[in-house]
């Protein structure tokens, strides 16, 4: 499949009274037409950060991005104007957020913000926009989509906040969503019906989507191929297959033995990560994970491990990726 | 025999006459709330039944998991068992005592033996007491400890049961990270040696690495003090990690109530089957065997619930008479329990 997005040594900073917080550290990957991506990482890895800045939605002050590139079907997003960047944003590239009420306008209805965005990139009539805002609430499961045009955020549920959110974010027939916690706000069961009709949408319209989550279960259930982050930087990719039954970061391992699988019989303890994750404000040397790994030697206290591929698509941060590996394949 | 006299009503009587009486029993507990129309007309509304009709019981030692969905009443009904909120209806039994009918005196001394976790370890601790004023705190209330040295010397020791090093006692909590916040939380709800503690959403607002800290310590600690939890959490995977037994709510009512492995491989409840599929599980080959299928609808508003069974509108199984029957709990087999005629 044909490279949608590239994204090349990103660096995202913000400069607060604390010091300078690097956010999102050197971080490169791919998205593939069509493809959906996983980014899983835990509070402050700078997952939500990397997702923004796609869209240069970083607020500036106190952030930046310093520096990198964002190439989105070959053009530099870093590089474009203003009008290019509103002609991007909705259009072509559209977010669901993690809270749908407050981001949908809580004092317009939904049918004249569902329209509004229409007429603007997709040119359309009100009359049009109209019968098509009909047709995609109607797409997204919400029933009586002609009352509910007329209804405002309030009115709804945020199960269906979350669904309009949805319809928003495909109206313009985007190519890439990006899907910054769609549903962390939402019930079990309400989430798993937004990440189907988000599986099934993006999958019969072709649309790639990137989804950021700290629950390793949803990336696990929706997503094709997975990056992971840790302070700032990814530190493993591969296909979902790759990372959940061949991790190779001991980051990624520890994650995958810290979650309680329902799966499985109880009765064994879980296998947490000791200590935190660094603090952003303070320059990290060698690697930001050392102080929490048990596999770490004394050559990560110096030296940041470069992402390396092991092949077929797998990558990871870590010098001591081949004793890993022999461990994993000999406890199995 | 007296106990199981009222078996359909008391599920998990009978394990829990086998460890001996249990520590706590909750009767048929109801938390209606009224809801007025506006600060200016007087008179109900409406009424909530945010708890209704709820019995179980837990053992000494045991952790008993509350599972439901946003509303579903579980946060209420610990709120009820902790008297935070006076019951509508029912019995708490806790220790052979009957709560509800104990005076302030008495009820203050009970108090001692239960404690309460918070989920939210941000707002649950006073960001202008220093972290050994919060622990201390509970043992000043209740005269425990009177001299400070002493205190001093307990709260130190509370710290390091929970992981923390006893010099965290002169930081503010703004100074420490979620996780250890979170085992300030556990260190004050320890300090008057409760047998009971009610785990409100406990480890929901930490991230993966930290919540399996915190998961391990509230482990050692149940079997290092004998304690039992009520462990509320929408969090199923961890529920049942945790949880001996777990009982499911819907709108306010028990659906389904069993042994952990037991509700997980064998759910019966259609509301359970749901539920636990619509659960991610984090293998992704795992997933792709899983049936992804979808419950319909959202659930219904407390203020005006489906009549009969409340869970009949989005029930796959449901006949007419689901929609005036309000379905008991049947022990279908040995200890478990489900609230539905036609599994």
């Amino acid at each position: 499949m044909p490279v949608l997005l590239q994204v090349e040594n990103l660096r995202t900073q913000f400069y607060t009274s604390a010091g300078t917080v690097r956010a999102v550290d050197g971080i490169s990957y791919t998205v593939n037409e069509g493809e959906t991506v996983g980014i899983v990482g835990e509070s402050g890895c700078g997952k939500s950060v990397g997702a923004l800045s796609i869209l240069r939605l970083i607020p500036d002050p106190p952030g930046k991005i310093a520096s990198g590139s964002i190439r989105f079907q070959g053009r530099d997003i870093l590089a474009m104007s203003d009008e290019e960047l509103r002609n991007l944003r909705g259009a072509q590239i559209s977010m669901v957020f993690q809270e749908p009420m407050t981001s949908l306008n809580p004092v317009l209805t939904i049918g004249l913000q569902l329209c509004e965005t229409m007429e603007l990139h997709l040119k359309l009539t009100p009359e049009q926009a109209r019968s098509r805002a009909t047709e995609l609430l109607g797409m997204v499961g919400i029933s009586e989509p002609e009352r509910r045009l007329q209804q405002y955020p309030h009115h709804l549920s945020g199960g269906m906040r979350q669904r309009v959110m949805i319809a928003l974010a495909l109206s313009c027939n985007p190519k890439l969503i990006i899907a910054d916690e769609p549903t962390t706000a939402l019930d079990v069961t309400i989430q798993a019906q937004i990440l189907e009709l988000m599986k099934d949408l993006t999958k019969r319209l072709g649309v790639a989507l990137i989804i950021i989550t700290h629950n390793l279960g949803v990336v696990a259930r929706y997503a094709d191929r997975v990056y992971v982050m840790y302070a700032g930087k990814i530190i493993e990719g591969g296909s979902a297959s790759d990372i959940y039954h061949r991790p190779l970061h001991p980051y990624t391992l520890g994650l995958l033995r810290s979650v309680p699988r329902m799966d499985r019989p109880r009765g064994n303890r879980l296998i947490p990560i000791d200590g935190q994750p660094p603090d952003l404000t303070r320059e990290i040397e060698g690697c930001a994970y050392r102080p929490r790994c048990s596999f770490a030697v004394a050559r990560c206290e110096h030296e940041v491990p470069p992402l390396d591929s092991v092949g077929g698509g797998h990558t990871s941060a870590c010098f001591e990726k081949a004793r890993l590996q022999g461990l994993l394949k000999e406890a199995s | 025999m007296s106990a199981v006299a009222g078996a359909t009503l008391q599920p998990g009587a009978s394990r829990a006459t086998q460890a001996g009486q249990p520590l706590l029993e909750v009767r048929n507990l109801k938390m209606h709330f009224t809801m007025t129309r506006g600060i200016l007309s007087r008179g109900a509304a409406a009424k909530i039944k945010a708890v209704d009709d709820v019995s179980f019981t837990i053992a000494r030692g045991e952790t008993l998991g509350l599972v439901g969905e946003s509303g579903c009443g579980k946060t209420t009904t610990g709120r009820c068992i902790l008297h935070l909120e006076k019951p509508t209806a029912g019995e708490i039994i806790f220790e052979g005592q009957n709560l509800t009918n104990l005076g302030r005196k008495a009820l203050n001394e009970k108090r001692e033996r239960m404690q309460v976790i918070f989920q939210d370890p941000y707002s649950s601790l006073n960001p202008r007491m220093k972290v050994g004023a919060i622990i201390g705190e509970p043992m000043k209330v209740h005269g425990i400890y009177r001299n400070q040295k002493e205190r001093e010397k307990r709260v130190a020791e509370l710290l390091s049961v929970c992981g923390l090093n006893p010099k965290f006692m002169d930081r503010y909590p703004h100074e420490m990270s979620g996780g250890q916040r979170q085992r300030v939380g556990i260190a004050r709800a320890l300090s008057l040696n409760p047998h009971f503690i009610v785990c409100d959403e406990a480890v929901s607002a930490l991230d993966v690495s930290i919540q399996a800290q915190v998961i391990n310590l509230l482990e050692n600690l149940r079997e290092q003090f004998n304690l039992s939890y009520l462990f509320i959490a929408h969090d199923l995977s961890v529920v049942h990690h945790l949880c001996h037994r777990v009982a499911v709510m819907y709108l306010g009512r028990l659906v389904e109530l069993a042994d952990s492995d037991e509700l997980f491989s064998n759910p019966l409840h259609p509301y359970t089957q749901a539920l636990l599929e619509a659960v991610p599980i984090p293998d992704p080959d795992v997933e792709k065997q899983r049936a992804h299928r979808v419950m319909k609808g959202e659930i219904p508003s407390p203020i005006n619930p489906p009549s009969g069974c409340v869970f009949h509108p989005r029930c796959p199984l449901a006949v007419g008479s689901c929609q005036q029957e309000v379905p008991g709990l049947r022990e279908l087999k040995p200890g478990h329990w489900v609230a539905c005629p036609r599994v």
